[in-house]
């Protein structure tokens, strides 16, 4: 066992509407894994499902089906109070909002005492006072001016930094961020991505870096997983998965990532596809909007399959009859 | 030929702390037939500027300056006058414009209401136009008999600008309309503006955004905004590929693009944060930020030079004579 985290099969479906309501397949029999000191990118546009399966995976969410491995044992299966000493010590998150993570009316000092209390109550006030301290310098804030400060005194990128701070105290096994940077202003965005790189180059800590971003993605992960309504469409190494997008969906949205380097065609406006009905596709899901589907698409789901070595796509261009 | 004017502009907020000046002393005009991108970050003053165009309400103050539309000064229109261009002249689409719909209206009746301020008598020519141009941006014309609940999130995003540009307004205002949108819907977005100006529906546009990328795609010229001063203006590809303000520099080495990683090369963001607009210090605004800075900077504002045809940068390292 080399993985520090197996995603198997993991399925949620959220029912709508009050009786006889439709069924919402938000995470559809997605699996993956996550090495140790590995940074991975999950990349979806919104109602990908992407944070659907970062919440499963610090069970803010029960799965209809499947498993999730952490270390080998099912996450599912462990007691609230294995969650709460173990799980949530070897798993961290940073979320997209700084501001909506803190309590308005409490110090931001607050936020690491209750890391305190909760993993290492027995730290006397003067060595937590040094490892905030500490924590803080690591993660480029200056103590002094972050500490006995409450939230609305900081800007964004300074709460982002101390959340990044908090984990570190734990030096957790992985850190799940979902959108961290997304509400970052440019000049801020790159420094606290550069922390979470570094972050796992310092501690080995993996990280699952949730995104809607392309190139927020590729800058910072080693293995990037691309989804789409549920459904894993393309995944490998990062390198690969850029340079050689496999998947019709892939393909389109790399074409769409405004970059500096790639100028732009202006090709006409493309009707707009009806998409109510993907839910309720048996075949591939991003068949009504693919420009290469084929009858085959709409009837059969496409499995993924390892078309080059750590690189899988899940359509039927590729392979198969 | 320039449509809008703007000389000196000073847009303040009233706090009881004092004025915070979000935009303070800016000129820049807009030709017709041009994409003029204004670009900066989170409380620079890009949203602000915009706003006072169309409406100043309190806090927001008209503190000096002039924005000249056609002939006429923005800010001395009186709200009736104001209100007559709005939409036939001058036009925005706000940030969410996908949520900026009246949920309990029918797009045409929505439609209805909008022209008939503007002295629109003839209902159903109004209802063919709003039919054709549904049907322009690829929409099915049953759309102007739908609720815009009845919509999906990118079928809201494209009948919202045939609202806005219905009534062919000379100038139209998109402020971050992209931003909250996929890449893949915000594509969409910018074919639709570009299909605009082709068709001659609007003249120009004003396109504001966080993301310089972005501008780099559709912009003809460029304005960089730093805490409420004009940093650098000029032609798209000149500031993008030969930045002169130091700023302009950092905020693009910070933009990650295809083909640089973390693991080979690592980027830099610009250390610090802006400074408060509350009484901001005398000379130049990024000082505090600027691995350049100097004494001068700190002390003295940095006049506007010419760095190209059409380049203009604000800093004390271009050299010093004011023209």
């Amino acid at each position: 066992m080399n993985e520090l985290l197996k995603v198997e099969h993991l399925t949620k479906t959220f029912t709508s509407g009050l009786i006889g309501g439709f069924e919402i397949r938000a995470v559809d029999d997605v699996s993956f894994e996550i090495k140790p000191g590995e940074i991975v990118s999950l990349v979806g546009e919104s109602g990908s499902g992407k944070t659907t399966v970062g919440k499963l995976i610090l069970r803010l969410l029960t799965p209809t089906s499947g498993r999730i491995l952490f270390e080998g044992k099912d996450i599912m299966k462990l007691s609230k109070k294995e969650v709460k000493k173990n799980y949530y010590r070897k798993v961290q998150a940073v979320f997209q909002d700084p501001f909506a993570s803190f309590n308005p009316l409490h110090k931001v000092d607050r936020a690491f005492d209750l890391v305190f209390d909760s993993f290492f109550p027995e730290t006397s006030r003067e060595e937590r006072d040094e490892m905030i301290d500490q924590a803080l310098v690591q993660v480029g804030l200056n103590p002094s001016e972050v500490r006995g400060k409450y939230p609305h005194q900081l800007s964004g990128g300074q709460l982002q930094r101390v959340l990044i701070a908090r984990s570190l105290l734990l030096k957790p096994k992985l850190l799940v961020a979902d959108e961290a940077v997304s509400m970052l202003d440019a000049s801020t965005r790159i420094d606290i991505l550069n922390l979470l790189g570094d972050f796992r180059d310092k501690y080995g800590t993996s990280v699952l870096f949730v995104t809607h971003d392309l190139a927020l993605g590729y800058y910072i992960s080693d293995y990037t997983i691309i989804m789409y309504r549920g459904t894993i469409v393309e995944m490998g190494d990062t390198e690969k998965v850029f340079h050689n997008p496999l998947h019709p969906y892939t393909q389109m949205l790399l074409e769409s990532v405004p970059d500096l380097n790639v100028r732009w065609e202006f090709k006409g406006i493309e009707p707009e596809k009806e998409e109510s009905t993907i839910y309720r596709i048996s075949g591939c899901r991003y068949a009504p909007r693919c420009p290469r589907a084929k009858d085959v698409c709409f009837k059969v789901r496409p499995e993924l399959k390892e078309l080059e070595e750590n690189h899988w796509v899940a359509c039927h261009l590729y392979g198969g009859e | 030929m320039s449509l809008l004017e703007v000389r000196n502009l000073k847009i303040y907020y009233k706090t009881p702390a004092g004025y915070v000046r979000a935009v303070d002393d800016v000129t820049f005009h807009v030709s017709k037939g041009e994409v003029f991108g204004i670009a900066g970050e989170s409380g620079c003053g890009k949203s602000t500027l915009v706003h006072s165009l169309i409406l100043r309400k309190p806090p927001m103050e008209h503190a000096g300056g002039e924005a000249v539309f056609k002939g006429r000064d923005l800010m001395k229109l009186s709200e009736e006058e104001a209100r007559k261009i709005r939409y036939t002249e001058l036009s925005i689409i706000p940030q969410y414009a996908m949520n900026a719909l009246n949920p309990t209206k029918k797009i045409k009746d929505i439609v209805w209401d909008l022209a008939r301020e503007h002295g629109h008598t003839n209902r159903s020519e109004v209802e063919k136009l709003l039919r054709e141009r549904l049907a322009m941006v690829k929409l099915t014309p049953k759309v102007a008999d739908m609720y815009p609940v009845e919509l999906s999130g990118g079928m809201k995003q494209r009948a919202t600008m045939v609202v806005s540009t219905l009534l062919n307004p000379d100038l139209l205002i998109a402020d971050e309309i992209t931003s909250a949108l996929d890449v893949t819907t915000q594509r969409v977005v910018l074919e639709l503006l570009h299909h605009f100006m082709e068709e001659g529906i609007v003249k120009s546009i004003i396109f504001v955004t966080h993301d310089l990328a972005l501008l780099d795609k559709i912009a003809d010229r460029i304005m960089i905004l730093y805490a409420g001063k004009m940093a650098e203006l000029g032609p798209t590809e000149e500031v993008i590929n030969e930045p002169a303000h130091p700023y302009t520099q950092l905020l693009l080495n910070s933009l990650p693009r295809m083909g640089v990683q973390y693991k080979k090369q690592k980027l830099k963001g610009i250390p610090g944060y802006p400074i408060s607009l509350l009484n901001p210090p005398k000379g130049c605004r990024f000082y505090t930020r600027c691995p350049y800075a100097m004494q001068q900077c700190k002390n003295e504002e940095p006049p506007l030079v010419k760095v190209g045809e059409n380049h203009y940068a604000a800093c004390h390292l271009l050299g010093g004579e004011n023209q």
